[in-house]
């Protein structure tokens, strides 16, 4: 099919919507408005279930409901609201329950600002409520494949039974590209939802969703069951794309806007005779340590560039383990960088480099 | 000839409730079940469990439970509800869940007139966290966290429920019981069939309140509990229907 | 044309994200590859709205603009605020109905076309966007009209369709206005 061009939000509310999902809960803020706005439009011809909720916390409770009941699901929100529905996210992982949140990450700490972000990467990488789980979180750069992640995040979410974040700056929920949201995704095997409260009918045992083990004894064989999850996902689920990190000597490590605004500035130090290499992260949960191994050896000094003061730097030392220097450069508050501002940091950064 | 004068209702799974001697979640909890039996839904029904002392009341209910966060029961009813439309869906919440933390998810429920029903258990303190000042508690009434007794002019006066969420145009059906005595047991379970009814004919939101005993937090024997209960909850917290659709039309 | 990067500023209601729209569409339409992003929040209520514009034969990747190819200015404030924003030997396309002020640069290419009082002309104050529009694309040589009057259709539908006939008569008067 040919691509039309959506804005973010509308394309990830039809992407799920394609997806699968069936049931949508949610609650306004800035800048995600246009995923609830198009799917209270668009989802009653799916025969789909739009609810705006009285709240993030009631919203992110009737989507662990929907999803408890059978039904794919998802909530979508912004970081101040992300933070109000970690009471509830907890509860869905802790239950094991599949579903999808999308965040269209804005400025903070606090009320923040409305512009684009990267700086809850903490909190969507770290699980973000209490106890012992995380969140499958991607982190896409452009409109394609936010779209496609969004449709396969349903799937995913229901084989490993948990939670799928879509993370991305407000800048993604705001551009307007060209996408197709037809695009054949990988097809995988879902297995069949036994668990789901629909009613006994009286053909089988009763099902109960929960996350509640007073028995520590069981409490801490859940979380082991969980960990297992969590170790296959960093088996099988981490994605990242790596750009022409042959013969450079400084590879960029950048995921979505962030990411982009970096390919332009490795163009401008190419036409400068500085070759410069991307490591993206597309997954950011499980956090792609492999690509870390893939570096060449010509490789001498990792540039982290995020919208945040400094959150992925972390997850990229654990994954560099000592091996080579790590600079950073990063924007935050809203404020995007200019490709020169990228720029300059990398020169920086071999000059430095060449001191040593 | 013999007949059966009594048995066990299949709603209740055969586990040994957990609640303390006394307590009156045991009775309401047969009544609910009962009720879910008589009605023939069991097979359809989906329970939500809260946190407090009925936390774990997805293990009694014979039937598919959700447990909730705290005060959000009503929250996941909907989430249920909304893509089950042709189950039953209940919430069983204590008045630490209900009327404090999840103040907003049962009033916005009751606004959009939800078709759930809610089994409100209030009895004045709250139990399972051992014995601290509710939002119902009643002025004078000590507890843990209302040492001298529960002051109005520092901690407000207890809130009535049932009163409040009958001003809500989409609250369909609100009735106040107690089952302090057995004539009083009959009419709560009248109640408890009448908002399910009102659920199973598509009506709308539905809440029974059952204002009820904690002897071990209230410090007093299971008799005492319910001879306070008679003399100073039922004053402040009037049994009756406070809101019921005219005639059998939908409340409007 | 290789790329072309546009910066699109003005007031809210002033109908300055649409032109951006509109040639990101167009953009498509043609086969190029495109990127429309907008400022947003409470700025673009009353206050100043401006939208950026890639488009590309090659993949889009820097969303943000550094230097602009051309900048469509409909209102002073815009002027302050973007002037800088245009690359050497890059256009700028200034509503001159609104801004009294001329350009200080010497090193670009400056258009001062009044669409508002045009627009007036024709009948139509709403179409001042689609009369800067029309001049844009006539300097640019970008996009034909046909591809314009093409989306405006579709966006338009039937109950709009009367519009139609102004809009083209607005783009042909930013064009005829670029030849004079």
């Amino acid at each position: 099919m040919a691509k039309v061009m959506m804005k973010g939000n509308e394309a990830m509310g039809l992407a799920a919507i394609k997806g699968g999902c069936r049931a949508f809960f949610g609650y306004p803020i800035t800048p995600q408005n246009e995923i609830p706005e198009y799917l209270a439009r668009v989802m009653p011809e799916y025969g789909g279930v739009f609810l705006q909720a009285e709240s993030e916390v009631a919203a992110i409770n009737m989507i662990y409901g929907a999803s408890g009941a059978g039904v794919r699901s998802m909530t979508s929100s912004s970081s101040p609201g992300i933070a109000l529905k970690q009471e509830g996210i907890t509860y869905i992982a802790g239950a094991e329950l599949p579903c999808v949140i999308i965040n269209v990450m804005r400025g903070g700490p606090g009320l923040g600002g409305i512009q684009p972000s990267q700086a809850d990467y903490k909190q969507v990488t770290r699980g973000g409520g209490n106890g012992d789980y995380y969140l499958l979180a991607f982190a896409p750069e452009n409109l394609q494949e936010t779209v496609n992640i969004v449709k396969e995040a349903f799937d995913l979410a229901e084989i490993y039974r948990n939670p799928v974040m879509i993370a991305v700056d407000g800048l993604i929920g705001q551009m307007m590209e060209p996408v197709d949201v037809d695009m054949e995704i990988p097809k995988r095997e879902i297995p069949e939802k036994t668990w789901a409260t629909t009613g006994t009918l009286g053909k089988r045992e009763r099902n109960v969703v929960n996350s509640l083990y007073l028995d520590p004894q069981a409490l801490e064989n859940h979380s082991l069951k969980l960990k297992a999850k969590y170790d296959l996902m960093r088996e099988k689920e981490q994605r990242y794309e790596l750009v022409n990190v042959d013969h450079s000597e400084i590879v960029i490590v950048a995921y979505g806007t962030m990411a982009r605004i970096c390919r332009s500035a490795m163009e401008i130090l190419n036409e400068k005779g500085i070759n410069v290499g991307l490591l993206r992260p597309i997954s950011i949960y499980p956090f792609p340590e492999k690509a870390f191994a893939e570096l060449p050896s010509t490789v001498k000094g990792l540039l982290t560039c995020e919208l945040s003061t400094g959150q992925m730097i972390d997850d990229v030392k654990i994954a560099n383990n000592g091996k080579l220097p790590i600079g950073f450069f990063g924007r935050t508050g809203g404020m995007l960088p200019e490709p020169e501002e990228i720029v300059d940091a990398v020169i920086k950064m071999i000059g430095g480099m060449k001191n040593e | 000839m013999s007949n059966v004068l009594f048995k066990r209702t299949e709603a209740l799974t055969s586990k040994e409730f957990s609640y303390c001697p006394g307590c009156t979640h045991g009775i309401i909890h047969r009544i609910v079940a009962e009720v879910l039996e008589e009605l023939n839904i069991l097979d359809r029904t989906i329970g939500v469990s809260p946190v407090g002392c009925a936390v774990m009341n997805y293990e009694y209910f014979n039937c598919d439970m959700q447990q909730a966060s705290h005060g959000r029961a009503p929250a996941v009813a909907t989430g249920i509800k909304r893509v089950l439309p042709n189950n039953i869906v209940f919430t069983y919440q204590g008045d630490g869940d209900l009327a404090s933390i999840g103040t907003a998810e049962i009033v916005h429920a009751a606004h959009r007139s939800e078709n759930i029903t809610v089994i409100f258990v209030n009895n004045a303190i709250y139990g399972m966290t051992g014995g601290q000042m509710a939002p119902t508690t009643l002025v004078g009434q000590k507890t843990t966290t209302s040492p001298t007794g529960r002051d109005p002019r520092h901690s407000g006066y207890p809130i009535k429920i049932s009163e409040m969420l009958a001003t809500i145009p989409g609250a369909t059906y609100i009735e106040r019981v107690s089952v302090h005595n057995p004539q009083n047991v009959r009419k709560a379970k009248q109640a408890v069939k009448r908002a399910f009814e009102m659920q199973i004919q598509g009506k709308g939101f539905s809440m029974v309140e059952f204002v009820s005993t904690c002897p071990v937090n209230w410090g007093k024997t299971p008799q005492d509990a319910l001879n306070w209960l008679v003399d100073n909850m039922i004053p402040y917290y009037p049994l009756g229907v406070y809101r019921q659709p005219e005639a059998g039309e939908k409340n409007e | 044309m290789n790329s072309e990067k546009i910066n699109c500023a003005g007031f809210g209601g002033q109908g300055v994200m649409l032109i951006g729209q509109l040639l990101a569409y167009a953009a498509n339409e043609e086969g190029f590859n495109t990127l429309w992003y907008p400022s947003y929040g409470p700025e673009t209520r009353g206050g100043t709205a401006n939208c950026s514009v890639t488009i590309s034969k090659q993949p889009v990747n820097s969303p943000v603009i550094s230097k602009a190819d051309s900048i469509i200015i409909m209102n002073k404030p815009s002027l302050d605020k973007f002037e800088d924003k245009v690359r050497p030997d890059g256009k700028i396309f200034i509503n001159s109905t609104l801004v009294n002020k001329k350009v200080n640069r010497s090193d670009v290419e400056v258009f001062y076309i009044p669409v508002n009082d045009m627009a007036a002309e024709l009948g139509n104050p709403k179409v001042a966007n689609l009369i800067m529009l029309g001049a844009y694309l006539e300097s640019t040589k970008l996009f034909e009209d046909e591809v314009i009057i093409k989306l405006l259709k579709k966006s338009f539908g039937e109950n709009k369709a009367h519009l139609i006939p102004i809009n083209q008569q607005a783009l042909q008067a930013g064009r005829i206005f670029i030849r004079q």
